[in-house]
């Protein structure tokens, strides 16, 4: 079936477009995010393909023994060790991604002490563990986007529900919830944060649970506020005369009220959940040792002066990543706002 | 005669692209009235606006024409002039008195303002030339009212208090913006009465905007009806309306809803039976005190037959919407409610939604109760879909048609959104979404006062039709009496919660009984 669109949605999406520099912003921020999707292609330390005895590897998905081109070991072979390199290119040829480093792969070839300065083997320089800067950075952006993504999407959800069923209900559940949200949102969350470090290992799934617990409350007063001021509106008790369900009068007629002031709000979430996955990590609280993080890289940088590449990689990527949210965020609120885009 | 004190000449007013006044003229002489007539949309209340240049300029633009006014031409006039003008020698009144007075303000401040900006009154001085012009107004208490904010005032005492700052300086002109159009009737008539009085003694012009001919008809001398931006006719009130020339003011004065309901079957079964109803809302409510009760609705019988219309009329915030509500269960309520027989006011929210089918409701503004972000189809199907979800798609398309058809709407519109079409039609979509359910009964809260007058007349028709070909019932509520005459079988008074009188409609209608009833009467038809 064909997908239509209400001429208020249509007129919105152009109102956006002809905002050039959202949309312009838009598009760079999802080329980007769709590259570092495929940070495997792009930057990895095992070649994309090799043809070897005439039959094709593919070393990138496949775990492939150092016997199987010819060397003495059963552990995967090392593809950048120039050994293997020799005995491969004698039997067949590969082709490597354009940046030859993973985000844990240490350069140990390097022209002077790690951390070492922007060269054309290392584009933007080496940190203080000999590791490529320019290919952490690639996987530290796709991780802050994803952890950013998925903590915006499930703590819209939540909120979503708790604000509607507080709103469309009110009364008793009402004032219930909000003395329960008003408790919750005073626990201080980065002392349970650092207290839930040195309880467990946290990685990236950990974090997310533990800041869920507490990002969800953001959109609920905002939610809230839309169902209690809709659920009084005509076709509403119209929807109610008709006899539809209480779940179908919220998700149908209610719902849609509310989801204006939730998008107009989703990339400035975004952008806040990506700041404080950033900020854990530069304190040392965020995900385990070794990962690629925008926040450990600008840890780094603050104690690497003397390799400004560090700091400056780190500040303009973090800085051009939330720049670009803010922008797509203030067009999508100037399109979503009732004053400027009428039906 | 010497020169007009208003003089519009070829007045042109545009918006972007859309010319929202094309070249009305008029003058407007001391001391004299003139009502301005038009629909909504017609560029009547634009007009008032750009005399003293209120519109939100530079969206706005005066392409051409000249207002003058005692000869000067108060478009070229600079800002400065105009702040002058604003206020001293032109004053200006507006429809809804709930906003346009400031709720931080007290009635001396608010007063007190005009004559400290235009007179440079100070101090004692302003006290004792507010309290006369709330004494000119109508207030007997005027030192006690000097203190009050807007909200401890009613409708009328809030248009007193703008009407006494509009005069404040005793301006030459006086233009109100529909004055009376959101206040009851009785109150109407008090107000137009009060402002006809004070033209006369302050000899000063009034133009007066008001889509009521009624009140053009007792208040004006001389009248100008505007059609899309278009003065179409213009002259002496009382030449006009005997002989109207063209063709849309013939229309206007014959948009007077008239008829009468088809004969009622007596043997009709009784089909909603409502015993001693009624509604309270909590006033106040703290933890460990009693809580303070209003009662909306109070202890209201009622009985309707199969094909009956019940009128319910009432000023604003008699409760009669309230009642209409609680008979549809869509409000908490006490007392007894039976449908065709059979209790329904213990339903439970599942078994009561089995029966919203056979009651269905129509609102008041047919903008606010149509989903705008739904397609004519989809609103009316929704019913059909929550009903009868064993339908198929073609059988649900097939009955949506018919029910656009019913309600003389083109079906090819039907995957159209609300906003593409005009009130009236509005209207007529909220009505097929209530009949495609094929209910027994409908509540019409006020389905006619958003709509114009010429409209009114048109829905009021389709409501008659729709009533004879499906045996419907219809609960109608308004306050309009001229509209429930001619379509309601049975009559209601309410006031405060409370029934004062009810009976057949022409029994009621030639003698009320109950003094509410007759002053309701006398405002409504000797305006």
């Amino acid at each position: 079936m064909e997908v239509k669109f209400s001429p208020l949605t249509l007129k919105r999406w152009q109102y956006f477009r002809a905002n050039r520099r959202a949309f312009r912003s838009l598009w760079i921020f999802l080329t980007l995010f769709v590259l570092s999707l495929f940070a495997e292609f792009i930057a990895n330390d095992k070649p994309l393909v090799i043809v070897y005895n005439k039959s094709i590897y593919l070393p990138v998905f496949k775990f492939y023994p150092e016997q199987t081109f010819g060397g003495d070991f059963e552990t995967e072979a090392d593809y950048r060790d120039p050994y293997i390199q020799e005995k491969i290119e004698a039997k067949g040829w590969m082709i490597w991604p354009p940046i030859r480093y993973k985000y844990d792969t240490v350069n140990y070839d390097l022209p002077t002490p790690a951390p070492s300065k922007p060269n054309y083997e290392n584009l933007l320089g080496t940190d203080d563990q000999g590791r490529d800067v320019l290919a952490r950075l690639i996987y530290g952006f796709r991780i802050s986007i994803l952890f950013g993504f998925i903590l915006t999407l499930i703590s819209s959800i939540i909120g979503v529900i708790v604000g509607g069923v507080q709103g469309y209900f009110g009364g008793m559940v009402d004032l219930v919830c909000q003395r329960i949200i008003e408790i919750w949102s005073g626990l201080p969350i980065l002392y349970l944060l650092i207290i839930m470090g040195s309880l467990v290992e946290p990685n990236f799934w950990w974090l997310l649970g533990l800041m869920l617990l507490f990002s969800w409350m953001s959109l609920v007063s905002l939610v809230r506020a839309e169902f209690l001021r809709a659920r009084n509106f005509d076709y509403v008790k119209a929807a109610k005369a008709l006899g539809g369900s209480t779940f179908h009068i919220m998700f149908r007629h209610v719902l849609p009220n509310a989801m204006v002031a939730t998008l107009t709000y989703l990339p400035f979430i975004l952008n806040g959940a990506i700041t404080t996955l950033t900020s854990l990590d530069f304190l040392g609280f965020g995900m385990p040792p070794g990962s690629p993080s925008l926040g450990e890289m600008l840890a780094q940088g603050k104690n690497n002066l003397h390799a400004p590449w560090l700091g400056i990689t780190a500040f303009f990527s973090v800085a051009c990543m939330l720049a670009l949210l803010v922008l797509i965020g203030e067009g999508v609120r100037d399109a979503f706002d009732p004053r400027k885009v009428k039906v | 005669m010497s020169l007009p004190l208003l003089s519009i000449k070829d007045l042109w007013v545009r918006f972007g692209n859309f010319n929202a006044v094309k070249g009305v003229n008029f003058d407007l002489n001391h001391g004299e009235t003139m009502a301005l007539v038009g629909e909504s949309g017609s560029g009547k209340s634009v007009t008032a606006l750009s005399i003293l240049k209120l519109l939100p300029y530079p969206q706005a633009a005066h392409p051409q024409g000249e207002i003058r006014f005692k000869g000067e031409n108060l478009l070229d006039a600079s800002n400065e002039r105009l702040r002058k003008i604003r206020g001293d020698e032109i004053s200006m009144i507006f429809q809804e008195p709930m906003t346009s007075l400031n709720p931080l303000h007290t009635v001396e401040k608010q007063i007190g303002e005009v004559l400290t900006l235009h007179r440079h009154f100070k101090g004692s001085q302003i006290r004792e030339r507010v309290i006369e012009l709330l004494g000119l107004v109508g207030f007997t208490d005027a030192h006690e009212r000097l203190q009050s904010y807007p909200h401890q005032l009613s409708g009328g005492q809030r248009q007193r208090v703008m009407i006494a700052m509009a005069l404040a300086t005793e301006p030459s002109l006086l233009i109100a913006d529909e004055p009376t159009t959101a206040l009851d009737v009785t109150t109407q008539a008090q107000i137009l009465e009060l402002l006809k009085i004070l033209q006369q003694k302050l000899n000063m012009a009034l133009l007066l905007i008001t889509h009521d001919l009624s009140i053009v008809h007792k208040m004006a001398k001389k009248v100008v009806i505007m059609q899309k931006g278009e003065c179409v006719e213009a002259g002496l009130t009382k030449s006009v309306f005997k002989n109207p020339q063209h063709p849309y003011t013939q229309q206007l004065l014959n948009a007077e809803p008239r008829g009468m309901t088809k004969e009622l079957d007596q043997k009709a079964p009784i089909i909603l039976d409502a015993k001693n109803l009624s509604v309270r809302f909590v006033r106040k409510s703290a933890l460990f005190s009693p809580k303070a009760y209003f009662n909306a609705v109070k202890d209201v019988s009622l009985q309707v037959r199969q094909g009956e219309t019940l009128g319910i009329v009432g000023e604003s915030g008699s409760g009669k919407t309230t009642l209409a509500f609680a008979l549809l269960r869509l409000q908490e309520s006490e007392g007894e409610i039976l449908l065709q027989g059979n209790p329904i006011h213990h339903l439970k929210n599942k078994s009561l939604r089995a029966l919203r089918h056979k009651l269905q409701i129509v609102f008041q503004d047919p903008f606010s109760s149509l989903s705008p972000r739904m397609t004519i189809a989809e609103i009316i199907g929704e019913g059909l879909k929550i009903h009868h979800p064993d339908l198929s798609f073609a059988q649900q398309e097939e009955l949506i048609i018919e029910s656009l058809k019913e309600v003389s709407l083109d079906p090819e519109t039907r995957h159209r959104y609300p906003h593409e079409f005009s009130g009236g039609q509005r209207q007529r979509i909220a009505i097929a979404r209530a009949l495609i359910l094929k209910p027994q009964i409908l509540v019409l809260d006020e389905p006619t006062s958003a709509l114009d007058k010429a409209i009114q007349v048109e829905v009021l028709e389709l409501l008659r039709d729709l009533q004879v070909k499906h045996h419907l019932t219809y609960i109608f509520i308004s306050h309009d009496l001229k509209i429930i005459r001619a379509i309601s079988h049975h009559v209601l008074v309410m006031r405060q919660g409370s029934i004062v009188e009810s009976g057949p409609t022409n029994v009621i209608y030639e003698n009320p009984q109950h003094p509410y009833t007759q002053a309701l009467f006398k405002a409504a038809f000797e305006l």
